[in-house]
């Protein structure tokens, strides 16, 4: 029996505006427990919530993003249920009418595009923290969360593999990343993803029983839970079985998911409007006014470098894969004035290699894109040698000062009159008779050794290229 | 002092005839004489009522303040007041002090008056009868074993008795009207929307309104005046302007149309029904025309507000869970036993059963047969008033079925008690504002009518009351043992 996976993933992402959704407390992370949750947050008696509008343009920013339809009138509704981080009893979400409806995302796994569909996202707040260690047995309540917005994100089940799954997920990282409305900090909780599995025959058209993985949170992760579950439930089919509708949770340490609610009833959440909010009201105007804030989206950027620089795919792949990232590509290009290919190479290898090695995002770099930019031109004017190049940058990096400093400073010019190269090579030829007579016979290799030692001779000054030739020259038996 | 109304009260102390600390002296006096037979407060504040007195003083002196400066009030202890207990007559909130004022308290205290205490009312506001109080049953001060009606209770007592001559209340399906029927004092539900419920303890939130409760019409105008207003801590503010209620009120009424509905008065008890047809008369006079008008959906009211106000209950008394303030049970076991002693030893019976319904409303293949429903037949109801008010210009009928019924009479039968609230629910349904003024007396009992008006029309309700009130002294009458 060939089974087919089918699989949809809920992603909440926490919004980056300053206060949360509906009190004006901070969402800054990383403050002591409880200090960061107002009246409103903690549910005391007679708050009433009122609405963040930087969240609202936040989830349009998305919805604008994905080419979904935003909803002219959205519902603010109340899921009911008890738990210690909810103070109130009951998260402020949207139920039935959404912010934002029907869009798509475009992935690319082996080489094929897939259209993944985004079936809604909505607008709700964070519950607190529940900290179960380090209490003796009880449980500590962290309220500083609470509030914080939260963009739910709802695909349809168009997934098929796990590695589409890791695919979407990287792709919608990126995407809120790039709008600028989430860190992406899976670590700090920022972006959170459930993922709901389940199997059926191949070419059959009704769904299979799902299972939901409750927050996975890395790529990593993601891929093996739902590898897990999908060989899990086949091997309950094959031997008869029914999957049991429940939620589970990954174990990375065992890689498996386990069953997490115990209790046979799901929760009833009775959800009813929201009668302390109005209808959210979203104008076209408003609409435009957002969508005039849109920044180049991660796709049509990649698009764009693939033809104003004729990069090759996975090198533009590469430099648009953050905001950051190609913005400085950009910029060196931009200052170099000398061909994009040169200036992705530097970029993806030795600012890259730099960077990872000493652990720094790109937005640390201690050699900014235009430093970089005056470096290449240097390079491309021949200025300087590629070999001498990589010197000046690494001095660069350690001093912070340009490159044409450095060059002067370090007397790193490269030297290219042909009159003086000829004249060091004549020497060199001079001082080694043996060699010019091994060469002369037939070993070519030693071409090599006289290249270095001009090099020496110049500290590596002098310009390969007219070295080359000359000593090419120079070398011939007369 | 106490058989004045606030006006008289304002204009005395504008005129340096007593100052404000003899004024609030006096009120705290009378406090200490009565509130143990009538247990209309719940908390005391004569030290911070003293030194707002004070500071009313100093302004007064210099010639300075407002309207209500120096003026005593009492807030029901729903709304939350910053360092004073609000206890929202519950066991759940015996402990519990609000780290902030609501704004209806902020407001009245800018205005320059001085907190009293804070008055008794029915559990959670779940009540017609303030006999589901924690701090125990009000007596109504015209008659010790009758109800002073809820569940602003303690507010319709305190007023009626003279601890104070002004309280505010609250009103989801008649608690303010209701109780300023039975007590024969005059209290006014606003629009919803007119007055903030930042601070105002959630009962019903579609429904709930705060509203002054006075000796007469004038006296709700002042106190309406510096109540109402947009608020943007609160979503259902609505932004529209406070006029001058108090310019107004004289305004000659002469031509007014106003409708009597005839379902109202369909099955109407004759001595009430005689009480509201003198009070015609005195409209007549007035240059009042009176014309029938019909609701047709106005009988769909109570089963409609039972569904929907205890829906909405239920969700708001869930935050209500031991956990971060409030009743906590005694060593809870677990979470569960947290939650389940908690609630059930810190809520009172009728609120368990309020919130028993709403859960059950709100549930899973109920929602569209139950809440859906009634708040369709809310809209319904809603467009009867509106086509009425096409025709005339405000409505009068009667507050209650009946005068202020025995204590213990309606316990036994909750559903007898929730019709007592028959007349008044549909315009909180309607979220219309609706007054209640006295008009008589049954059986020794006060008794009230009521008028509902369009929608905003507050200060036309107040100019329909005042000019009765300026024709009859029903409104001036104090029981005798309070007197």
């Amino acid at each position: 029996m060939e089974w087919e996976p089918v699989i949809g993933l809920e992603i909440h992402t926490q919004l980056k505006t300053k206060s949360k959704i509906f009190s004006g407390a901070s969402t800054a992370y990383g403050a002591p427990p409880n200090t960061q949750a107002c009246a409103i947050d903690l549910g005391m008696p007679g708050v009433l919530p009122v609405l963040n509008e930087a969240a609202v343009r936040m989830a349009v920013k998305f919805g604008l993003a994905v080419e979904a339809e935003i909803a002219p009138k959205s519902v603010f509704a109340r899921k009911n249920y008890f738990y210690p981080d909810l103070p109130k009893g009951y998260q402020i979400s949207q139920y039935e009418l959404p912010v934002v409806g029907k869009g798509h995302l475009m992935i690319h796994v082996d080489g094929r595009e897939k259209r993944i569909g985004i079936t809604r996202a909505h607008l709700e707040e964070d519950a607190g923290k529940s900290l179960h260690e380090d209490f003796q047995g009880l449980t500590g309540i962290d309220l500083n969360r609470a509030g914080t917005p939260l963009l739910e994100i709802v695909s349809e089940p168009d997934i098929r593999s796990p590695e589409e799954a890791v695919a979407y997920m990287k792709k919608l990282h990126q995407l809120v990343v790039y709008l600028g409305i989430c860190d992406g900090n899976m670590q700090e909780g920022s972006f959170r993803c459930d993922a709901n599995v389940s199997v059926r025959p191949r070419g059959e058209e009704q769904y299979g029983t799902r299972t939901e993985i409750k927050n996975v949170n890395s790529f990593r992760f993601v891929e093996r839970a739902i590898s897990y579950e999908i060989e899990r439930q086949i091997e309950v089919l094959e031997k008869g079985g029914t999957i049991v509708q429940e939620t589970r949770l990954y174990d990375a340490d065992k890689d498996e998911t386990r069953s997490m609610r115990t209790k046979e009833e799901a929760n009833d959440y009775r959800y009813f409007p929201d009668p302390d909010l109005l209808p959210l009201m979203v104008s076209s105007d408003f609409i435009e006014e957002v969508r005039g804030e849109l920044p180049e989206l991660p796709e049509a950027k990649y698009h764009r470098f693939l033809d104003q620089y004729a990069l090759k795919p996975y090198d533009a792949e590469v430099l648009t894969a953050s905001q950051a990232l190609a913005d400085y590509f950009e910029v060196v290009v931009e200052t170099s004035a000398c061909d994009p290919k040169l200036c992705a190479n530097w970029v993806m290898v030795e600012l890259s290699g730099a960077l990872n090695k000493a652990g720094l995002d790109i937005t640390a770099s201690p050699v900014s894109a235009s430093l970089l930019g005056g470096l290449l031109k240097r390079l491309a004017d021949n200025t300087i040698s590629g070999k001498i190049a990589k010197q000046v940058f690494e001095l660069m990096w350690e001093s912070g000062k340009d490159a044409d400093t450095l060059i002067e400073e370090k007397g790193l010019k490269q030297i290219t009159d042909s009159g003086a190269i000829e004249k060091i090579i004549d020497e060199v030829i001079a001082n080694n008779p043996k060699q010019l007579e091994q060469y002369r016979s037939g070993k070519d290799k030693l071409f090599g050794f006289f290249v270095g030692q001009v090099m020496k001779a110049t500290q590596g000054k002098a310009n390969p290229q007219q070295v080359n030739e000359l000593l090419k020259d120079k070398l011939k038996v007369e | 002092m106490h058989t004045k109304t606030l006006a008289e009260l304002a204009a005395g102390l504008r005129a340096r005839e007593f100052s404000s600390r003899e004024l609030v002296q006096h009120f705290l006096n009378r406090i200490d004489q009565y509130n143990g037979t009538l247990n209309a407060f719940v908390t005391l504040s004569g030290e911070r009522a003293l030194d707002d007195a004070e500071a009313a003083d100093r302004l007064l002196s210099q010639g300075e303040g407002g309207a209500l400066t120096g003026l005593p009030v009492a807030q029901k202890d729903i709304f939350c007041t910053r360092d004073i207990r609000t206890s929202c007559g519950s066991r759940m909130l015996d402990n519990f002090t609000a780290p902030y004022d609501a704004t209806v308290v902020a407001r009245l205290r800018q205005a320059g008056t001085a907190l009293l205490g804070k008055l008794n009312m029915d559990e959670f506001a779940m009540g017609s009868s303030n006999e589901t109080s924690f701090y125990g049953e009000v007596k109504n001060p015209w008659k010790p074993d009758c109800v002073p009606g809820g569940s602003s209770g303690g507010s319709a007592a305190a007023v009626a008795a003279g601890l104070t001559p002004a309280a505010t209340g609250t009103d989801t399906g008649g608690s303010i009207r209701q109780p300023a029927a039975f007590c024969g004092i005059t209290g006014l539900k606003p629009t919803y929307g007119r007055v903030s419920r930042w601070g105002m303890i959630a009962f019903a939130s579609s429904l709930d309104q705060g509203g002054p409760m006075a000796r007469s019409a004038e006296d709700c105008a002042l106190l309406l005046g510096a109540m109402a207003g947009f608020d943007e801590r609160d979503s259902t503010s609505v932004d529209h302007p406070v006029p001058d209620y108090c310019a107004s009120l004289d305004d000659s009424l002469e031509g007014l149309k106003i409708g009597l509905p005839r379902e109202f008065f369909a099955d109407l008890e004759s001595d009430m029904a005689a009480v509201l047809d003198n009070a015609m008369d005195e409209y007549r006079k007035l240059g009042v025309e009176f014309r029938e008008i019909s609701l047709p959906n106005i009988g769909l009211s109570v089963p409609a507000y039972y569904v929907i106000a205890p829906s909405e209950c239920s969700s708001n008394l869930a935050r209500y869970d031991g956990v971060r303030y409030g009743y906590r049970c005694e060593e809870p076991k677990d979470l569960e036993d947290l939650y389940m002693r908690s609630r059930g030893e810190g809520f009172g019976a009728e609120v368990k059963r309020r919130i028993l319904i709403g859960t059950y409303a709100l549930s899973a293949g109920y929602y569209d047969a139950y809440y859906l429903k009634a708040q369709k037949v809310r809209r319904l109801i809603a467009e009867d008033f509106k086509r009425a008010f096409e025709e005339v210009d405000v409505i009068l009928g009667p507050t209650t079925p009946t005068p202020a019924f025995g204590i213990g009479e309606k316990t036994g039968d909750p559903i007898s008690m929730y019709l007592s609230d028959i007349y008044t629910i549909a315009i909180n349904l309607a979220g219309l504002p609706g007054m209640s003024l006295p008009a008589g007396f049954i059986t020794g009992k006060p008794v009230g009518l009521q008028l509902i008006g369009g929608y905003f029309e507050e200060a036309r309700l107040l100019n329909v009351a005042h000019r009765y009130q300026q024709v009859t002294d029903w409104h001036r009458q104090l029981p005798e043992a309070f007197v």
